[in-house]
């Protein structure tokens, strides 16, 4: 396993020493920020991320993308969200069926558009990001769902635990995170997800099942985004038709391409992942603690996104430098 | 093993192309235990038969039997579990994923969701690595591997699915000798394991150091197959190119004048050395040799597109240097590239905005288009070249393949070029537009520039050519003047016989 691992090692242990880098920069300005409070606030703006980024991991592994996941949140945040108000009385597990569900067929509907019509992903999906948008106003009337009709147990899960004070929500991230770990790493069809997002031409000569594939990960990208959505609705404890994942796909872009996972396909660790969503959740705790406007925050995103694309071009291109002196 | 009938006994295969046959009612049989090499000119079919045999294409007609049972080959995984492994030159492989991964990866039998033996998996392609007699890190990544390391990787695959029929397609060209030395080794301990290989090359050398048995091709038909000890190179060069000789006009012998352009030791790392030739006004100059010869390479580096590491270009016997197309353009060049899909045409635009691409000067007289200039300009030149079209405003991806080369030649005719580099012009298209382009080639020698001609049609070069020169493995090996030209004398300057290969022999 040495150079293999040793490569990925670097790539994690890189984002490892911006993240500490980070954190003692913001950390010599205000000193409280290296404090547990700090933890728990950034380990509570995380969890969201967490979810639907091992999810576009996957997607973009396999050499596609998904910038649907924002309306993915918000329309299945939005039929939870309405079930529980229409309808008091069921028990408020059945909203996690519900809303994985319901995230799940918004993801097949993606992954089918992709390779039946055989379309590029980033249009399919901008396409899908308005039309279901769109859908969560038209089945709302574009009115919230509020407060008192989110089940209490629900929002619950997102205030301090018995386990030292850190909500569920964030364990359940975990999990997820530890699912796709073991998904990626262990499983054959895991495997094959790299393999063909590593070489789409060949893959099918290896008898990779690549129309199955590409449905199956842009389906778990919408179960985990329909997740995301229904904690979304524990989080903050309401469902808003223009707000409830709004602009997310971005925050979930710029954490999976932070995290090492390539644009080009094929590479992607679910470790760097957790580290790139903790970086990006350390660059949003950190921003009004330094006085810097919430309204400067896509500004940052966005600046955040392009820094990671232009790390990860620049270690392709030595990859390929390195490949084509082997070669002469 | 046992069976003491052929391994592979092929009949009648067929293939056609988009109804043009490019395989015609072949026959062959491959025994146990040989190295059977597949010879021919580029496009004679032996790697098309291969790729039958590998389940990547499927025949138009024709049986294929496997010791002695019919068998169907529908696609490479198909075949890989009959144990037919297909290895490319450059191996398709998945550059993402460890050494071990690739070697295991299609292995279908413990289907999705099984666990990924990662132990197992590494013991077993170290062995395999130590089976071969290479040392390759078999948890490091494909991607960075030398061509050589992937194809050992290939062929430890084809161990481990345990393969029968080994199928190495030009496999040697991108090698170092001692790379080609190892890969020969394995290849005989392979044959003497009872396995069969069939080996493609153009080095007749290597096909003599390493086959048994050879079989030639040309245009689609099996022509020969034999011991490799009962035909000397001569006759294996007379068979490949045999073919029915095609006649076309000589053009009319034209006035040739100053040298327009020279270059002296153009050399670019790896890809052409020391290549020096000049071509007059009036001349055309053919450019033959194998495909991956080098020869469009330094028409790239004469064009700027891909400059030459170290020699000179000379136009009208001055030194120039040309780092980009534009100075070429402005010092008269001009350079109808191979592939015109990828490097020739605007695909979307209109006719007469690609014939109009090159001169923006002349269309666009004070920074703005003028639509009526570039239309006067466009149907002028579709009158000139009898360019078949329904309107200059039709996108240029709907012509048929010889219009569109026609409106590319007609865009490098506007910029007036005193030297014009053609790169393989007639390749694709049919044969009534190929004898206009004949003519038009000729009429344009006729006023006074200089042809350069790349061309892997003997025929085409001996018909219109006033000198071959002739380019193997990046050196120029041969400058035929036409009096002397002979298909039998450019394939044998083309054919690589290896000084590399023989320092391995040595």
């Amino acid at each position: 396993m040495t150079t293999l691992k040793s490569l990925l090692l670097r790539r994690e242990a890189g984002i490892l020493v911006m993240i500490v880098l980070f954190c003692f920069a913001v950390g010599l300005y205000k000193p409280q920020f290296l404090t547990y409070d700090y933890l728990r606030i950034i380990l509570m703006l995380t969890p969201l991320l967490m979810i639907a980024a091992m999810g576009q991991m996957l997607v973009l592994v396999a050499r596609h993308v998904d910038v649907s996941m924002g309306s993915m949140v918000g329309l299945s945040a939005m039929v939870t969200g309405m079930m529980f108000r229409d309808m008091p009385d069921i028990p408020w597990q059945l909203g996690f069926v519900v809303a994985v569900g319901t995230g799940a067929l918004l993801g097949l509907v993606n992954g089918a558009l992709v390779t039946v019509f055989k379309l590029p992903a980033i249009i399919v999906t901008l396409g899908t990001l308005n039309l279901y948008r769109g859908l969560t106003f038209i089945i709302s009337d574009a009115r919230q769902v509020d407060r008192q009709f989110i089940p209490t147990e629900l929002k619950a899960m997102s205030q301090p635990s018995a386990l030292f004070g850190i909500p569920s929500i964030v364990f359940v991230a975990f999990a997820i995170a530890l699912l796709a770990y073991l998904f990626t790493m262990h499983t054959r069809v895991g495997r094959q997800i790299f393999a063909l997002g590593s070489n789409p031409i060949a893959a099918p000569l290896r008898g990779i099942k690549v129309t199955q594939l590409t449905l199956l990960v842009f389906t778990i990208a919408g179960a985990l985004s329909g997740l995301a959505g229904i904690l979304y609705a524990s989080r903050w404890g309401f469902v808003n038709p223009s707000n409830t994942g709004a602009g997310f796909e971005f925050q979930v872009i710029a954490a999976v391409v932070i995290g090492g996972v390539s644009i080009n396909g094929g590479v992607g660790s679910a470790l760097g992942v957790v580290l790139g969503v903790l970086l990006m959740g350390c660059v949003s705790a950190a921003l009004p603690l330094l006085g810097i406007p919430g309204s400067a925050q896509n500004a940052i995103y966005g600046s955040v996104i392009i820094i990671a694309l232009v790390i990860d071009r620049s270690v392709r291109q030595q990859g390929i430098v390195s490949l084509r002196r082997v070669r002469a | 093993m046992s069976t003491a009938g052929p391994l592979i006994a092929a009949r009648g295969i067929s293939k056609s192309f988009a109804g043009v046959e490019v395989l015609r009612d072949v026959d062959l049989d491959l025994q146990p235990g040989e190295i059977h090499a597949l010879l021919g000119e580029n496009g004679a079919g032996k790697s098309t038969f291969a790729k039958i045999l590998a389940g990547v294409h499927r025949p138009t007609r024709g049986t294929i039997a496997l010791a002695g049972e019919p068998v169907e080959v529908p696609n490479p995984v198909a075949a890989q579990k009959l144990g037919i492994t297909l290895i490319h030159q450059e191996p398709i492989s998945f550059p993402d994923l460890s050494v071990a991964e690739n070697l295991v990866l299609g292995r279908s039998e413990d289907g999705w969701w099984g666990r990924v033996p990662w132990a197992q998996m590494t013991r077993e392609a170290r062995r395999y690595m130590d089976l071969l007699g290479v040392d390759i890190d078999v948890t490091r990544p494909m991607r960075g591997l030398s061509i050589a390391d992937q194809q050992m990787v290939e062929i430890a695959r084809a161990l481990a699915s345990d393969s029968r029929l080994i199928i190495m397609d030009e496999p040697t060209a991108p090698l170092t000798p001692r790379e080609v030395e190892t890969l020969f080794t394995i290849a005989r301990r392979l044959r003497d394991e009872g396995r069969t290989i069939i080996f493609i090359s153009h080095r007749l050398e290597e096909v003599r150091a390493l086959c048994d048995r050879v079989t030639i091709f040309r245009d689609g038909n099996r022509i020969a197959t034999e011991a490799i000890g009962a035909l000397t190179d001569a006759d294996i060069i007379r068979l490949m190119i045999g073919r029915p000789f095609k006649q076309y006009l000589h053009k009319d012998k034209t006035h040739i004048g100053d040298v327009a352009l020279r270059v002296d030791r153009l050399s670019l790392a790896g890809v052409f050395q020391d290549i020096s030739f000049e071509v007059r006004k009036g001349e055309i100059v053919g450019l033959g040799g194998l495909v991956g010869a080098g020869r469009t390479d330094v028409a790239r580096a004469i064009f700027g597109v891909a400059p030459a590491t170290s020699g000179t270009i000379y136009v009208n016997e001055q030194p120039v240097s040309i780092t980009d197309p534009s100075e070429a353009i402005a010092l008269g060049l001009a350079f109808v590239p191979e592939d015109r899909a990828v490097a020739g045409i605007f695909r979307t635009l209109s006719v007469a905005e690609n014939i109009t691409a090159a001169v923006p000067a002349q269309i666009a007289p004070a920074g703005f288009i003028r639509r009526g200039i570039e239309k006067a300009m466009a149907s002028e030149s579709v009158k000139r070249l009898s360019i078949r079209l329904a309107s200059l405003r039709q996108p240029i991806g709907e012509l048929s393949g010889g219009n569109q080369q026609k409106a590319i030649l007609a865009r490098w005719l506007l910029t007036d070029p005193s030297v014009l580099i053609l790169d393989e012009p007639t390749r694709g298209i049919d044969i009534g537009v190929k004898a206009e382009f004949y003519d038009m080639i000729g009429d344009l020698a006729a006023s006074g520039r200089a042809i350069l001609l790349i061309s892997s049609e003997l025929p085409e070069l001996l018909a219109l050519c006033d000198r071959v020169l002739v380019m193997s493995e990046g050196r120029l090996t041969a400058d035929i003047p036409r009096a002397d030209a002979t298909q039998e004398l450019i394939m044998s300057a083309a054919v690589p016989r290896s000084a590399a290969f023989e320092g391995v022999a040595a």
